[in-house]
């Protein structure tokens, strides 16, 4: 039989998943027992962290795609912000079909990251200044197109499918409330979604020739270059696939909000590339995980709920979730360092 | 008329061309748009003494553009030393911002009227706030210069942190001083917006520091190839800590500036996408973010292009929310020109050209 291999990014996974599980048993003890019981022992508060970051899982695993080959984008959160006032503003004030808007929506993902994506791999200018000037150029169409605040009233098959309550199989989880109801925990559809976009980046980095490159190009541009990979159609593909998943992402958003603003998703990018740190993926390039983001968009999750259990830290408003998870970003650049230093001295 | 092209070309090549050129470019546009509206065609550089200080939209363009000057001199050096950027001084700046106005009020205490209500004197807690956004420097610069960490992500945790911690230092509330000890910062000095004089005493600070060490040359070197100035005898490391240290401290100064400016400590709005701009005006200034050699007035000039471009936009009517896009396009247009790629087809033509003529002058 063969051994396997654990190396140093392997331990990081692990400390990864152990520390969603032991943030989470931290809030199952202080808040899912005895006198302190507000419920965070249910299923269903589990299920919420995937519901309110379902955006995020989609935004997360294209971040991890881009930081792979060593770039990065910090256009997400804008694109988020604009596919949501588009989808608003068409379907309120417009009347257009959501079966048109969605896959316009989906389309301006592609041709806005083909364009990233081409300054940055075929021109070779710097990932950060790109993407920082489809931030700027994202956030303010956002408010070319509106201004204000638009909710999404109309009834279509758009806010259906957001309603769509997902319960869990065989009930269950399921408990009963006071007046005497059955609650069968459920989840939603963007949910569902931004699992099968997990699953699907998983199968596609592991798997696919693209996938692969994207590792040997971030990995080392020139060897990768050398052996005969097309580097730049890598990295604009890469980029294309970061803004359409961003794309996916802000419709998941928009079902889950109903409305468009032009401040929506503020810095939603830099809790995109907390979580790829978090869980394991190197700026560098050429080694990561979609698992560990997923993980790491969890552990930012649990970070937020437990928070939100907590009428103290909750008075202070929405800062103390960013210590902590600062904290923590924190403690898994310095492992990955000490690590990084680690393999040095054995080399 | 050969002769002109020429000397065309050669500016074209001056480090300090793109900057100067944005800036003219920007002051045509103002001047054209003044004549078309019928307005007198030099409003922009009309300066006139209002209630003994001086009024005008250059005076303002110098004034707003203050805090982003300050920051990119820190910038430039961490961009050229590290060849990455320092994205935690918005933040950094607003937390030292929100320490200075909570030691000066004491913690949970939200208006000071009175001089007497001070905790302690101002110039204690000013310096309170610019040695802790040392202290962030110091923090940052530890991470990538002896921990070998992405810039970026040493910074994204300052980023993230600075002003969640301004916020828990003022206890979720606005802080005000309304003290005019207190608003001088942001106010006048004599004749000149105070927020100008600071810049403009950072921006001499450093000037001299460069001009008398040889501090220029080492972190030009370090950044140019780290290894190698390791190997000539510079202490990269603690050159690159030096670099984010300086750019810390100069994030203090600008958070205690726009604190003062609206005399109280909003931890939420400060420096709210400053790095950005900073980040931008070192790009625009004509340096390389890929590190190695620096100029510091292009990256001054190209703070105050930025804010020239915001007012001229704000006064062709352009609504706030609206203005990141045409930033956006100029972004992009900068680089792209500045781009490796299309500067050596611009040079293979320029070839091409000359072994044409070299051809034609054989045949």
């Amino acid at each position: 039989m063969k051994k396997k291999n654990i190396n140093s990014h392997t331990i990081l996974l692990l400390i990864t998943i152990a520390l969603f599980f032991v943030l989470y048993g931290a809030g199952y003890f202080m808040y899912g027992f005895g006198d302190n019981a507000k419920g965070f022992e249910k299923l269903q508060t589990f299920l919420d962290i995937f519901r309110t970051n379902a955006a995020l899982i989609c935004i997360a695993c294209g971040m991890t795609c881009v930081m792979l080959t060593g770039g990065i984008d910090i256009s997400v959160g804008s694109l988020v912000a604009m596919d949501c006032m588009i989808l608003s503003v068409g379907m309120e004030n417009n009347g257009i079909s959501p079966t048109l808007l969605v896959p316009f929506v989906l389309l301006i993902g592609i041709v806005f990251g083909a364009v990233q994506g081409f300054l940055i791999g075929y021109l070779n200018i710097q990932p950060f200044i790109v993407t920082m000037g489809g931030m700027f150029f994202a956030r303010g169409m956002t408010a070319m197109i509106c201004t204000d605040q638009v909710s999404i009233t109309v009834q279509n098959w758009f806010k259906e499918v957001a309603g769509i309550k997902v319960y869990m199989p065989f009930e269950l989880g399921a408990i009963v409330n006071k007046r005497g109801v059955k609650m069968v925990p459920y989840i939603n559809i963007p949910v569902l979604i931004s699992l099968a976009v997990v699953l699907i980046v998983f199968l596609m980095l592991r798997y696919t020739r693209t996938g692969r490159s994207m590792y040997a190009v971030g990995g080392n541009q020139q060897s990768a270059a050398l052996m005969g990979l097309n580097t730049k159609r890598t990295k604009m593909i890469t980029y294309i696939l970061s803004s359409f998943l961003c794309s996916i992402g802000g419709i998941c958003y928009c079902m889950n909000t109903m409305c468009g603003t032009t401040t929506q998703a503020l810095g939603l990018e830099m809790k995109a590339i907390s979580s790829a740190v978090i869980g394991g993926t190197l700026l560098t390039g050429g080694v990561g995980n979609v698992f560990g983001s997923f993980i790491g968009v969890l552990i930012n999750g649990t970070i937020n709920s437990i928070v939100s259990f907590n009428a103290d830290l909750t008075r202070l408003g929405g800062t103390v979730p960013n210590v902590v998870s600062a904290f923590l970003l924190f403690v898994f650049i310095m492992l990955q360092a000490i690590f990084a230093k680690i393999r040095e001295k054995k080399q | 008329m050969n002769k002109t092209i020429n000397w065309l070309r050669k500016l074209a090549k001056k480090p300090l061309f793109l900057p100067l050129f944005s800036v003219f470019l920007v002051l045509i546009i103002n001047v054209v748009y003044d004549a078309v509206q019928g307005n007198y065609a030099l409003e922009f550089f009309k300066l006139e003494i209002k209630e003994g200080a001086l009024y005008g939209r250059i005076i303002d363009i110098l004034n707003r553009g203050s805090e982003a000057a300050i920051l990119a001199i820190g910038m430039t050096l961490v961009v050229s030393s590290s060849a990455g950027t320092d994205i935690s001084v918005g933040s950094v700046m607003s937390l030292a911002g929100s320490l200075c106005c909570m030691l000066l009020a004491g913690f949970g205490v939200t208006h000071v009227r009175d001089v007497s209500e001070l905790q302690m004197p101002i110039f204690v807690g000013v310096i309170a706030g610019i040695a802790v956004a040392g202290l962030c420097g110091l923090f940052n610069g530890f991470l990538v210069a002896k921990m070998r960490i992405q810039p970026m992500v040493a910074t994204l945790i300052f980023f993230t942190a600075g002003r969640a911690i301004g916020l828990l230092l003022t206890n979720n509330k606005m802080v005000y001083i309304h003290l005019d000890q207190f608003k001088v910062f942001g106010g006048k000095l004599w004749l000149f917006p105070t927020p100008t004089v600071i810049a403009a005493i950072c921006i001499l600070i450093m000037a001299i520091i460069l001009k008398t060490t040889s501090m220029g040359m080492y972190v030009q070197s370090v950044g140019i190839n780290p290894k190698a100035s390791r190997i000539a005898g510079i202490n990269s490391a603690a050159i690159i800590l030096i670099c984010y240290v300086i750019c810390g401290l100069f994030a203090g100064v600008a958070g205690i500036v726009a604190t003062s400016r609206i005399y109280s400590a909003d931890s939420n709005n400060i420096g709210l996408n400053l790095e950005l701009d900073a980040i931008l005006a070192v790009a625009l200034g004509g340096n390389s973010l890929g590190g190695g050699r620096f100029n510091l007035a292009g990256s001054i000039i190209g703070a105050y292009t930025i804010q020239a471009i915001t007012t001229t936009m704000y006064a062709l009517g352009v609504a706030k929310a609206q203005a990141p896009v045409y930033k956006a396009i100029i972004v992009i247009l900068i680089v792209v020109v500045q781009s490796p790629v299309i500067k050596a087809y611009f040079a293979k033509r320029k070839a091409q050209k000359a072994s044409l003529a070299v051809a034609a002058g054989r045949s």
